[in-house]
């Protein structure tokens, strides 16, 4: 089976590599690291530099784990890219780095990880940045 | 000494609160809109021009200037870190400076762009107070004729010197005369172009042309472009120089202002060619040619410095004789007109105040945009990350609001949209912008002038041709036509084909730029 690892180059985003990472090695799943960048912006900070999937990929084929990094470039939702990955893939997992957002940010900006957490055809593993 | 005094005095006007007020508003949002790409100052300007109508002029002025200037400033930021100019005067700064951001060295390359435009915003300006009287006593004794001939070349400088092709610069013209001229006949009474159509009765207003053209054109054009792959975050830290980009950067800073200040004077010189002469030169001059293509500071701060070196110039014949070099200058013209205000060499003998105010606050926010942009350079770059379906929103809403304020009446938003339409297929078709605007907004000017040479040589068409200026204009604007011709026949002629090189790389520079 798949897991599927939201990826952003922050710190929730290494939390949730590292997790689904933990999960893959314990079940012996395949993992699929996806970084989302929004076609909309010039500029994504979610989007992670090529050199760092690069690194991604390496270090993931040095611990063994069987994967693969999709950089997604279109469309404008990473809640939704996600979950349409996850259905393609049949996966087993969502695995999302959380963040705390107030009630006024939530309301003006939407929650990604709140759309994961329902809308996933699947379990989600949401993880806090340690 | 009589200039230094005027300025001095326009210091003591600048210095209030409200003033600095409008001034620090001007240069952040001329900063904003320099970022991004696409929202340049003539947008930004077309979008106030509704407001600022109720403003006192001064303060207008002085939010306009603060506005333009900042625009050159933020242009290079986005040059540097996204490789796309913010700015179509930035467009040269992209090739190094990006380089260098590539190269991890962003900070200097945004240093160099920030001091070098200070420094020679700072020397323009004070070119500007000191050029510009001269100016004025020269043309104060001009007459109709000279002036329509000044005008003439303004128009064919626009039309067939910048941009790609001349045909789709003269059609571009000629569309803009053609909307300038819609409306009552002021000499005859005559309805002209209305389709009988009372609301055309008084002429299509500037602020629906400029702001259909500029934000409802611009938003229809990004809206079919919209899906573009996003670029990552370049970190950047702080902007600073080490004494050997500081050895680097004093010369071409000097050269870029030499450069730019007369390029912004000249009807059609705009940012484009000073910028990209600028680079040419100091490509030529390094010490360090091996570094050019792979992120040389010199490329950088001459550029920059010519940009704002050009700004400096453009107000040179906007307040001295009323004419405009750009689209900028062109919106800025309307609204002295809208103002009541008569554009010309009267202005500063009528409006000292304003004139000299103006000149202060360039001073006052040039400072004041250093502050802004040196160390705040990553902070405007994260303008960078906002959606642009949130932008173009706020924008369309502005045009409509704006549209809609000139008259309150639902014709002037059709015809937004209509004139939003002829935006996007100037785009779409590769049209330059600037001969329309400057076309629409100088047509009524021209006409004036047209018929007064004619009446008073009772419609001889030698009364056209005045005196030793319009001869000068006329023979400038015939080079400028037979220019594809000329160049033939000298290659030709002499084969060692040294002094086509120039213009040849005009266009190159341009094509580039008029988008």
């Amino acid at each position: 089976m798949t897991i599927v690892i939201g990826y952003i180059p922050t710190k929730q985003g290494e939390a949730a590599l590292t997790a689904g990472i933990e999960q893959a090695r314990a079940h012996g799943d395949r993992v699929l690291v996806v970084n989302m960048a929004r076609d909309d912006k010039l500029v994504d900070a979610h989007r992670a530099p090529s050199s760092e999937l690069d690194r991604l990929d390496r270090d993931l084929a040095e611990s063994g784990v069987a994967h693969e990094v999709r950089r997604i470039e279109h469309g404008t939702d990473p809640a939704e890219a996600l979950i349409d990955v996850a259905g393609e893939v049949d996966a087993r997992l969502v695995v999302i780095g959380l963040r705390h957002r107030t009630a006024v940010g939530k309301l003006l900006l939407g929650s990604t990880a709140q759309r994961v957490l329902l809308d996933a055809p699947c379990p989600v593993l949401a993880v806090k940045p340690r | 000494m009589d200039n230094l005094n005027n300025l001095i005095e326009g210091f003591g006007h600048i210095l209030t609160p409200i003033n600095l007020l409008y001034a620090f508003v001007g240069v952040t949002v001329g900063t904003a809109v320099g970022v991004l790409p696409g929202i340049g100052p003539a947008m930004t300007l077309a979008l106030l021009l509704p407001i600022t109508f109720g403003l006192d002029p001064t303060q207008a002025m002085i939010l306009f200037c603060g506005v333009f200037y900042g625009g050159m400033y933020g242009g290079s930021t986005t040059s540097i870190l996204l490789n796309t100019p913010g700015e179509s005067s930035s467009v040269v700064t992209a090739l190094e400076g990006n380089k260098m951001a590539k190269a991890g060295r962003a900070a200097q390359a945004l240093a160099t762009a920030a001091i070098g435009s200070f420094v020679a915003g700072t020397i323009a300006t004070l070119l500007l107070a000191f050029v510009m009287p001269q100016v004025v006593a020269f043309a104060i004794k001009l007459g109709s004729p000279d002036y329509l001939a000044i005008i003439m070349l303004a128009f064919v400088g626009a039309a067939a010197v910048l941009g790609s092709s001349r045909i789709r610069g003269f059609a571009s013209l000629l569309i803009g005369l053609a909307i300038g001229i819609v409306g009552i006949d002021r000499v005859t009474g005559q309805q002209r172009m209305t389709f009988d159509l009372p609301q055309l009765a008084d002429g299509i207003d500037i602020v629906v042309v400029a702001v259909g053209l500029f934000a409802v054109g611009e938003a229809l054009w990004v809206a079919a472009h919209l899906r573009r792959k996003a670029g990552s975050v370049i970190p950047v830290g702080k902007p600073w120089m080490g004494r050997e980009d500081w050895r680097r950067s004093w010369k071409p800073w000097l050269r870029g202002t030499a450069l730019g200040f007369p390029f912004g004077a000249i009807p059609a010189g705009g940012a484009e060619v000073p910028t990209f002469l600028s680079y040419v030169t100091e490509r030529k001059l390094t010490k360090h040619p091996e570094e050019f293509g792979k992120g040389a500071i010199e490329g950088v701060a001459g550029p920059e410095a010519a940009n704002n070196a050009s700004a400096a110039g453009t107000l040179v014949p906007l307040l001295a004789i009323g004419l405009p070099t750009n689209a900028t200058a062109a919106i800025m013209l309307s609204a002295l007109q809208g103002w009541g205000l008569d554009p010309g060499p009267l202005l500063i003998e009528k409006q000292p105040v304003l004139v000299w105010t103006l000149v202060a606050s360039l001073f006052v926010g040039n400072t004041m945009l250093l502050l802004l942009n040196l160390p705040l350079a990553p902070a405007w770059a994260k303008l960078l990350q906002i959606p642009r379906p949130y932008l173009y929103a706020g924008i369309l809403f502005f045009a409509a609001m704006g549209a809609w304020t000139v008259n309150g009446q639902a014709f002037d938003l059709y015809l937004l949209l209509a004139i939003g339409l002829l935006g996007f297929a100037i785009r779409r078709f590769g049209f330059p912008v600037l001969p329309l605007i400057i076309g629409v907004i100088l047509a009524p000017i021209a006409e004036l002038h047209l018929r007064r040479s004619l009446q008073l040589s009772h419609g001889d068409l030698s009364g056209l041709v005045g005196g030793p200026v319009s001869w000068v204009c006329y023979a400038v604007i015939a080079v400028a036509i037979l220019w594809p011709l000329i160049a033939r026949l000298i290659r030709t002629a002499g084969g060692n084909g040294g002094p086509g090189s120039g213009p040849g790389q005009h266009t190159t520079i341009s094509t580039e730029a008029s988008a």
